[in-house]
C-alpha cells in the first residue's frame, strides 16, 4: 500500500537514521568506556540545543519510517480498508512522535 | 498417442487435478500411466483424452513460446508444457491446479483478464513518438537503454511470476511483476514519448514501490527474466522524477 510518496518518505526517513544511529552508537560507546553516570550524561545534554536537535530528528525520522512500514504489514496481512489504515498509520506515527519528544525532551530540556 | 511408449514396467503416478465450475471446486484423483520424457501438459492432455473429456485446460503451442499453459504443480507455478514429470514428481504424486492469484474460470483456466489489465494499468503500451512519414530511428544494439531493455523483453506473458508473487496475493491492486517489466522494458525505448505518463502509472497505490524485491518472480520465470532488477529500475526512475518533476 505504498505509493510514490510513502516510498520517497520512507527512503528519506532512512537515509536521515542511518548517520543518526551511527552517531547513537558511537555516543553511547564512548559514554560507557568513559564510564559516565547517568547524572554526568544529563548534565552535558541538558540545555543542549545540538543533542535536542540530534535526537529530536532521530525521532521524528524514526515515527516516519515506523509507521509506514507498519502500514504495510498491516494492510498485507489484513487487507484492512484505506481509511482504516490511514487512521492507523497517523496514530502510530503520532504516537511514537509523542513518546519520542517526551524522552528527548526529558534529556535534553533544561 | 499409440506411438509414444509406456514405461516397459506399466509404471503409473497419482495425480490429483483440481476441478471447478469458478465456484468452489475439489480435487479428483487419476492413475496416469508414465513415459519417458513426459511433461505436465503431457500428463493433463492424457486426462482428458483417456479419463475424463469434460477436464478443461489451456495451451496453444506446446514449446514453451504463448505462454498459454500455465498452472500450479505440486504448488508451484510452472511453464506446463516445458516441465518434466520426472523434474517435479514427489513420492509418485502430482498435484495440478490453475495458476494462483487470477480467478478460475472451470478446471485449470485460469481467467487472465485482471493480469493483462494491469499491463495496460502499468502504461505497458508504446507511445509513439513519431508518424508513418518519419523516417525509421536507428538505434544500436549496444546502447546501455536497449542492453537494459533486451535483458527483460523475452517475456512470454505466462502469469507464471504473477502466481508466485506473495505481494500480488496480498494487495489485489498490486500491479505485478509481468506488466511492471514490461513498463521498464519501455522506459528504455528511445522512441517511446509516453515516459512520464508510464511513471505516473507505476507510482499508483498499486505501483512498483509495493514491490519486496523477494524475487519469487525471478526463481520461477521460464525465461530467466528479471523482474525484480526491471522493479528496481523503475523505482530508481521513479524517485529521480519526483525531485525533478517537482521544480
Ligand atoms: S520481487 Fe517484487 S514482483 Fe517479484 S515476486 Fe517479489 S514482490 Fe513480487
Ligand atoms: S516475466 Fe517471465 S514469468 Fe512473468 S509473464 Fe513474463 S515470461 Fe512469464
Ligand atoms: S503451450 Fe505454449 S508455452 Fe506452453
Amino acid at each position: 500500500m505504498l505509493d510514490l510518496r510513502l516510498y520517497m518518505a520512507q527512503r528519506i526517513s532512512a537515509l536521515i537514521m542511518i548517520p543518526l544511529t551511527l552517531g547513537h552508537i558511537a555516543m553511547m560507546i564512548y559514554a560507557v568506556q568513559g564510564g559516565l553516570s547517568a547524572g554526568e550524561i544529563l548534565a552535558r545534554t541538558q540545555g543542549s540545543l545540538a543533542w535536542m536537535l540530534f535526537y529530536g530528528s532521530f525521532v521524528a525520522a524514526v515515527s516516519v519510517h515506523a509507521a509506514i512500514g507498519l502500514r504495510v504489514i498491516l494492510f498485507e496481512s489484513f487487507k484492512i480498508k484505506e481509511t482504516i489504515l490511514n487512521a492507523l498509520s497517523w496514530t502510530v506515527f503520532l504516537g511514537l512522535l509523542y513518546m519520542g519528544a517526551r524522552a528527548v525532551y526529558a534529556v535534553t530540556a533544561l | 498417442m499409440s506411438n509414444i511408449r509406456d514405461m516397459p514396467n506399466g509404471q503409473t503416478m497419482e495425480v490429483r487435478v483440481w476441478r471447478s465450475d469458478g465456484e468452489g471446486g475439489r480435487f479428483e484423483g487419476f492413475d496416469v500411466p508414465q513415459r519417458e520424457s513426459q511433461t505436465i501438459l503431457d500428463v493433463v492432455s492424457w486426462i482428458q483424452q483417456n479419463a475424463d473429456s469434460t477436464l478443461s485446460y489451456r495451451f496453444a503451442c506446446r514449446v514453451g513460446m504463448c505462454g498459454s499453459c500455465a498452472m500450479m504443480v505440486n504448488g508451484q507455478p510452472r511453464w506446463t508444457c516445458r516441465t518434466h514429470v520426472k523434474k517435479v514428481l514427489k513420492n509418485n504424486r502430482l498435484t495440478v491446479e490453475p495458476l494462483r492469484n487470477l480467478p478460475v474460470i472451470k478446471d485449470l483456466v485460469a481467467d487472465m483478464d485482471p493480469f493483462f489489465d494491469k499491463w495496460v494499468k502499468a502504461e505497458g503500451v508504446f507511445h509513439p513518438s513519431k508518424t508513418r512519414a518519419d523516417a525509421i530511428e536507428a538505434i544500436s544494439s549496444e546502447h546501455p537503454m536497449r542492453v537494459e531493455a533486451d535483458r527483460a523483453i523475452e517475456c512470454i506473458n505466462c502469469a507464471v511470476c504473477y502466481a508466485a508473487c506473495d505481494v500480488v496475493e496480498a494487495n489485489p491492486d498490486y500491479l505485478g511483476p509481468a506488466a511492471l517489466n514490461r513498463a521498464w522494458t519501455l522506459m528504455n525505448d528511445e522512441r517511446d514519448a509516453g515516459h512520464d505518463v508510464r511513471l505516473d502509472a507505476v507510482s499508483q497505490k498499486g505501483g512498483c514501490h509495493n514491490c519486496h524485491s523477494q524475487q519469487s518472480c525471478v526463481r520461477f520465470c521460464p525465461n530467466e527474466l528479471n523482474p525484480t532488477a526491471s522493479i528496481a529500475g523503475l523505482k530508481r526512475e521513479t524517485a529521480k522524477s519526483f525531485f525533478r518533476r517537482r521544480d
